[in-house]
């Protein structure tokens, strides 16, 4: 074959291939094409019915949760090591659980008759672990296009949109994050945009509809993004923000809108109060969000990594007067904790993920015990599908770095990383994440100390439902994407 | 690439300089918990002798000879230094930035015969960071580039073997394997199916044993070709990135037919095939921790694989979470699979003995046993876990500092 021939060939190939991306595309514009003709005739369809009164103030809350706790018997663990999540470990200790509630926990605790017992001898109690920074079902398994809901990548400017309306409770993932011990997640969108909308908490249990798994009466969360991926998504395509100073002047700007439009809504509502009359504002969905932000009922999820950076978007919290709940990923939060007790701003990070882009290098192992010595409230959080099954051996690795550096961060403490923590995070402390009577039986009994790699959560509780048994195959889950294939164990 | 040179240098000459002698390199170590992965297994109040660089006698009744440097373990456990494999140590520094990435290329005149040990950067920071995760020695894999998708590419290189030493060259040994990527990504590369994929490589492999061509398909170049040679010779193990059961059992064949060494990899559903493999007498090369059935090459992903695998009688190697930035994070993963019920020693020897004997190394490292490098690392607790950590490293005998660039951050902010 000549090298000429063997070019030629090539071409052809290539010609052939393009011919078929640029049928795929072709067929791709079609199918939107139709998409957009439906979505075209949809107000037409709609003329007939009753048109909703557009108002800035929602009558009810919409996407209401249904989740109900699954029927459950009083049950005592009795006679294990029990990190409280509270701070205190509690050795040869009882949890009593009734009506899915913690009822009691302590060295002294009355087993009423009738209560199922368990035998939690040389076994560990924690609270149910929670990831405050997921995308299960957003970002489903399997990984295809078709999976891909997380990110509305189109527009940097996306706090309309709501994680919720994403959510495959089919993903598989969920049951593996139930089998390391996970109760309760935040599911976030991506980081592609500047507001990438709202998170929705879950409890991690098997479900149809999102609706069966929001978490009842959690706050909204608004999940923003700084650094390098929303200039990356948007500099590359020739459009703002394509620079950090970009980022900052789109937030400023979004701010300054919400603050508009929350005046408007407001002197709305003073009218109404008075008995006057006037229109409604209408409705903007994202900037209804970024409003509620500013009245202090949506809960700021900022994905920020560099120090400098968090600095600064504590100064735009400042100047708008909101306030920001957790930075996430925040790698380099350990160089200015000072800042972050002083703003009572809470941290989720990991231990071991660092290098994977130049907001990444200065990542260490070291970063939650330093914050924690600090007085920082610090979680372990897994944004990702394997890590979210062991969220305690990543705590252990951190408290295994600080000890290292001369950081002594006791298990009992370390444990919040994963439970309290993460619950304030998401602003449903009062809930759930620790074991104090009155809250939400979410409870694991772990086969060895949690922080250890050989620990396996031999029973999950949710709201005193035994959700998962390693004894009972009854209680192993698949969910319907995994019926009928040839899935292994765990 | 050319404007870091400078620096290279200088760090070298800096290494050169403060290199020890090999008296340094010629001591005892007593009171150990030996986990040796060798001949004489666990060892209660064990005794290690270091000669110039290498182990001289490992065991329970050792005596220490006058005025030996002796090190008391003081009971710790002492394991041999960890060999991590399918990394790309050495060849990445910061994922994102493509310019730090030597691990691939997108010259369309070379595949097969891409060669990592001429990207090696002994200066990177992520040698120091694996290596206080235990880890003394490195598969180092290349990758694909895939940024031009009209490519037809089936193989990414030649494998090299590293040392993870402060030297200037931590180059092993070169040549150590060839990768060869299949499953839905590798036929991607070659027509987007597996049927294309098997037929395609069948014609490669009969073309390489025909004499020297002036022009070869595929976008193969005489290099990628002689490259190849010593794959059919059977002198250089194939290592296959395989997933789907069934797609091992093709691979398990296509060896069969050229008779062909070959290493599987990632190789998530092996657990369904595990008697087959064993049977074949090859290697597998596995992460226990990929359980997510991530796409519908690996549905049956599951935690048990490294357990299943090795009661059926396969070889298994345990690797990082990553290439580079996670390889530490292998000992864990070992851990992980113990809990899930892989026997403790054979975990430990997953991440030791086992990748020797894999790469051909076994006369070298991968064990505490006369006669190999003094590879060894000192443990203030159970090597799988965790919150233990290494109190000493020793490479060929060379204690390794303690440091990183990311603990000298730490140490700058804790002050």
């Amino acid at each position: 074959m000549t090298k000429h021939h063997l070019h030629n060939l090539r071409q052809a190939s290539r010609l052939r291939r393009l011919r078929a991306a640029l049928l795929g595309s072709g067929l791709a514009l079609l199918a939107s094409g139709c998409a957009a003709t439906a979505s075209t005739t949809a107000p037409h369809a709609n003329a007939t019915a009753p048109s909703p009164v557009p108002t800035a103030t929602p009558a009810a809350i919409a996407f209401p949760s249904t989740y109900r706790p699954k029927a459950a018997a009083d049950t005592a663990i009795v006679g294990a090591s029990i990190l409280t999540g509270t701070g205190a470990r509690i050795d040869n200790g009882t949890v009593l659980m009734a009506a899915g509630k913690i009822v009691s926990v302590g060295t002294d605790v009355a087993v009423p008759a009738g209560a199922r017992i368990i035998d939690g001898s040389g076994k560990w109690v924690t609270p149910g672990i929670i990831d405050s920074h997921s995308h299960l079902g957003v970002f489903a398994a399997p990984g295809v296009e078709g999976h891909a809901d997380g990110n509305e990548n189109i527009d940097p400017y996306t706090a309309h949109v709501w994680a919720e309306h994403s959510l495959w409770p089919q993903d598989p993932v969920f049951t593996k994050a139930r089998a390391g011990g996970v109760t309760s997640l935040l599911i976030l969108p991506g980081s592609a945009n500047l507001f990438g909308g709202r998170g929705v908490s879950v409890k991690n249990v098997p479900a149809v509809t999102v609706q069966q798994m929001k978490f009842p009466d959690a706050p909204y969360t608004l999940k923003m993004a700084c650094g390098e991926n929303p200039k990356g998504r948007y500099g590359s395509r020739g459009r703002a923000p394509a620079t950090r100073m970009g980022e900052v002047a789109g937030f400023r700007r979004a701010w300054i809108d919400a603050a508009e439009y929350g005046r408007k809504v407001d002197a709305y509502e003073k009218k109404r109060a008075r008995g006057e009359g006037g229109e409604a504002p209408k409705r903007d969905l994202g900037l209804e969000t970024l409003a509620g932000v500013l009245k202090g009922d949506i809960l700021v999820q900022n994905h920020c990594y560099r120090a400098d950076e968090m600095a600064v978007m504590l100064d735009v919290g400042h100047e708008f007067g909101y306030k920001t709940r957790a930075f996430h990923h925040a790698v380099e939060a350990y160089k200015i904790a000072d800042l972050l007790v002083a703003d009572d701003v809470c941290v989720a990070t990991w231990a071991t993920r660092w290098g994977f882009k130049m907001e990444a290098y200065d990542a260490i192992e070291e970063n939650a015990a330093i914050l924690s010595k600090a007085g920082v409230c610090v979680a372990i959080h897994s944004d990702e599908q394997r890590l979210i099954q062991r969220l305690n051996v990543e705590s252990a690795v951190a408290i295994a770095a600080g000890r290292r550096a001369g950081i002594d961060i006791p298990q009992e403490e370390a444990i919040k990383w994963i439970t309290l923590n993460p619950a304030k995070i998401m602003g449903i402390a009062d809930k759930t994440g620790s074991l104090e009577p009155g809250k939400m039986a979410d409870v694991v009994l772990w086969s060895k100390n949690p922080f250890s790699v050989y620990a396996i959560a031999e029973k999950v509780f949710i709201d005193g439902a035994l959700v998962l048994d390693t004894s009972d195959p009854a209680t192993r889950y698949r969910s319907d994407f995994e019926i009928g294939q040839p899935v292994g164990e765990e | 690439m050319q404007r870091r040179l400078p620096v290279f240098a200088a760090l070298a000459l800096a290494l050169a300089a403060v290199a020890p002698t090999a008296a340094a390199q010629t001591f005892a170590i007593t009171n150990a918990h030996l986990v040796t992965a060798g001949p004489v297994g666990e060892v209660e109040n064990g005794t290690v002798i270091v000669r110039d660089g290498r182990i001289a006698a490992a065991g329970s009744v050792i005596a220490v000879p006058a005025g030996m440097r002796t090190i008391d373990a003081r009971g710790a456990t002492v394991t041999p230094g960890l060999i991590a494999v399918n990394t790309a140590l050495g060849l990445i520094e910061v994922s994102s930035v493509s310019g730090s990435a030597d691990n691939r290329t997108h010259n369309t005149g070379i595949s097969a015969s891409f060669d990592v040990q001429y990207g090696l950067n002994p200066a990177s920071t992520l040698i120091p960071i694996a290596r206080l995760g235990g880890v003394t020695h490195a598969v180092v894999m290349p990758d694909y580039d895939d940024s031009d998708q009209e490519r037809e590419l089936p193989f990414a290189g030649k494998a090299a073997l590293i040392s993870l030493g402060e030297d200037a060259n931590i180059l092993h040994r070169p040549g150590v394997g060839m990768m060869l990527e299949l499953g839905e990504d590798g036929a991607a590369r070659i027509g987007g199916s597996r049927a294309a994929e098997f037929v395609q490589l069948r014609q490669i492999f009969d073309l390489a044993r025909q004499p020297v061509r002036d022009e070869y398909p595929f976008e193969l170049s005489q290099a990628d070709v002689a490259a190849l040679r010593p794959v059919l010779a059977g002198t250089m193990p194939l290592i296959v990135v395989v997933h789907r059961a069934a797609d091992i059992r093709q691979v398990l064949k296509l060896a069969r037919d050229y008779k062909l060494k070959i290493i599987l990899s990632g190789a998530e559903e092996a657990w369904r095939v595990a008697g087959e493999i064993a049977a074949a007498k090859v290697p597998v090369l596995i992460n226990p921790t990929s359980n997510i059935p991530s796409n519908f090459d690996m549905l049956g992903a599951s935690l048990q694989n490294a357990s299943i695998l090795k009661a059926a009688g396969v070889e298994i190697a345990i690797g990082g979470n990553d290439a580079g930035h996670r390889v530490r994070e292998m000992r864990y993963n070992a851990g992980l699979a113990v809990s899930r019920g892989l026997p403790y020693a054979a975990g430990i020897e997953a991440l030791t003995l086992a990748p020797a004997r894999i790469f051909g190394v076994a006369d070298q490292m991968g064990s505490i046993a006369p006669g190999k490098a003094a590879d060894i690392v000192i443990w203030d607790g159970d090597p799988l876990e965790p919150l233990t950590q290494p109190t000493a490293i020793f490479i060929a005998g060379k204690e390794q500092p303690l440091t990183s660039r990311a603990t000298e951050l730490g140490k700058r902010y804790t002050r």
